[in-house]
């Protein structure tokens, strides 16, 4: 019952913020952005981080190669591994997302690193972002900006007004 | 011949000897105590700056164990996530949590000034001191405590480098001695968990 009052929340979510309103249209786009949403940041960062998840629902490859928003300089891609206790950050050029498959960017693996931050994000706001794949073309998203170190989406006043995720 | 027989009558003494001798001390010696701390030479004395502005050295510090983490400012993902999990641990500890001093020390004295520390940690539980120093200095608190250090190549150039980094956060004894090492990627609770029972331990 949570777990399916959950998923009416996440589409009410997804539809009723006006996100991803392209993902919505599998007919046309097989490409489907799921829960995108970025850390507040400290005072005076200079980067900030963003998550989401790409899912392909279609029979073929796609790639995201970029990411953009209004509210920093660039966007890179990163992955963290770690080796014998050392946490490495690689730029990752281009994301792929096989047929059938989801890429999920969560803490600790893989974010989206924002460059050059032209503003601190806060906590309950939102974060235009575009992301560039090469078969799909550009998906617009609004990522909900959840508190500083936070390690999941869910930010319930990020959330549009109404929405609830029930008990 | 005699000699010959001797020598293996022997080395068969011998041999049985030093096996019935292991079996005895597999057997009856205590398993050996795994300790980290006193011994293991990690840290060291070091002089930084606190972000409020004070000069500190691991002397300022005895009587209260640390918590010490290294990062810097500029890091998106990892290092908020450590700096939360200590706030959320600090504030799990309750009252123990006074025996404890944190510290965020900095691994990229160039970028990250005592000011930038100190605004940077406002989103964080206000007991975190950040500590930066000029590049000796923080270098030298590098060596001491064996990290490894090292900044990427930026990839299109310019000042926007990335730094890996050791990802644990070192416990120090109240006598500046290292305890232990917890992943920085452990929750908040899990944090609390280990420092309730390595304080604990210590008392014992």
């Amino acid at each position: 019952m949570r777990r399916a009052s959950y998923l009416v929340a996440v589409v009410l979510l997804v539809f009723g913020s006006g996100s991803a309103t392209q993902a919505q249209t599998p007919a046309v786009n097989s490409i489907v952005v799921e829960q995108p949403w970025a850390r507040a940041t400290p005072p005076g960062a200079k980067t900030g981080a963003a998550y989401l998840t790409v899912v392909n629902n279609g029979t073929t490859a796609d790639r995201l190669l970029g990411a953009t928003t209004p509210l920093a300089d660039k966007v890179e891609f990163h992955r963290e591994t770690e080796e014998n206790g050392v946490s490495r950050m690689r730029e990752v050029p281009a994301v792929e997302v096989k047929p059938g498959a989801k890429v999920t960017f969560k803490p600790g693996e893989m974010h989206m690193m924002m460059v050059g931050l032209k503003q601190p994000l806060k906590e309950g706001q939102n974060l235009p972002l575009t992301l560039q794949f090469e078969k799909a073309g550009s998906i617009a998203v609004t990522a909900a900006i959840g508190k500083v170190g936070a390690m999941k989406h869910g930010n319930m006043r990020a959330m549009p007004p109404g929405y609830s995720m029930g008990k | 011949m005699i000699v010959k027989l001797g020598t293996a009558i022997v080395v068969l003494l011998a041999l049985a000897a030093s096996i019935t001798f292991s079996t005895y001390l597999m057997i009856h010696l205590p398993e050996p105590k795994i300790t980290t701390s006193g011994t293991a030479a990690i840290g060291g004395p070091f002089t930084l700056v606190a972000t409020n502005n004070e000069t500190v050295s691991d002397q300022t510090y005895r009587g209260k164990w640390l918590l010490i983490y290294f990062g810097y400012t500029y890091c998106p993902d990892a290092c908020p996530t450590a700096l939360n999990s200590i706030s959320v641990a600090l504030e799990k500890l309750g009252s123990q949590a006074n025996d404890l001093q944190p510290l965020f020390v900095t691994v990229d004295p160039d970028r990250d000034t005592r000011e930038a520390m100190a605004k940077y940690l406002t989103s964080f539980d206000s007991r975190i001191i950040g500590l930066t120093g000029t590049k000796e200095q923080i270098d030298s608190v590098i060596k001491e405590y064996r990290l490894y250090v090292s900044r990427e190549k930026p990839e299109h150039g310019g000042d926007d480098y990335l730094i890996s980094h050791s990802s644990y956060i070192y416990l120090m004894d109240p006598q500046g001695r290292f305890v232990n090492v917890i992943h920085a990627e452990e929750i908040g609770d899990e944090i609390a968990i280990r420092l309730r029972k390595e304080m604990a331990d210590a008392g014992r």
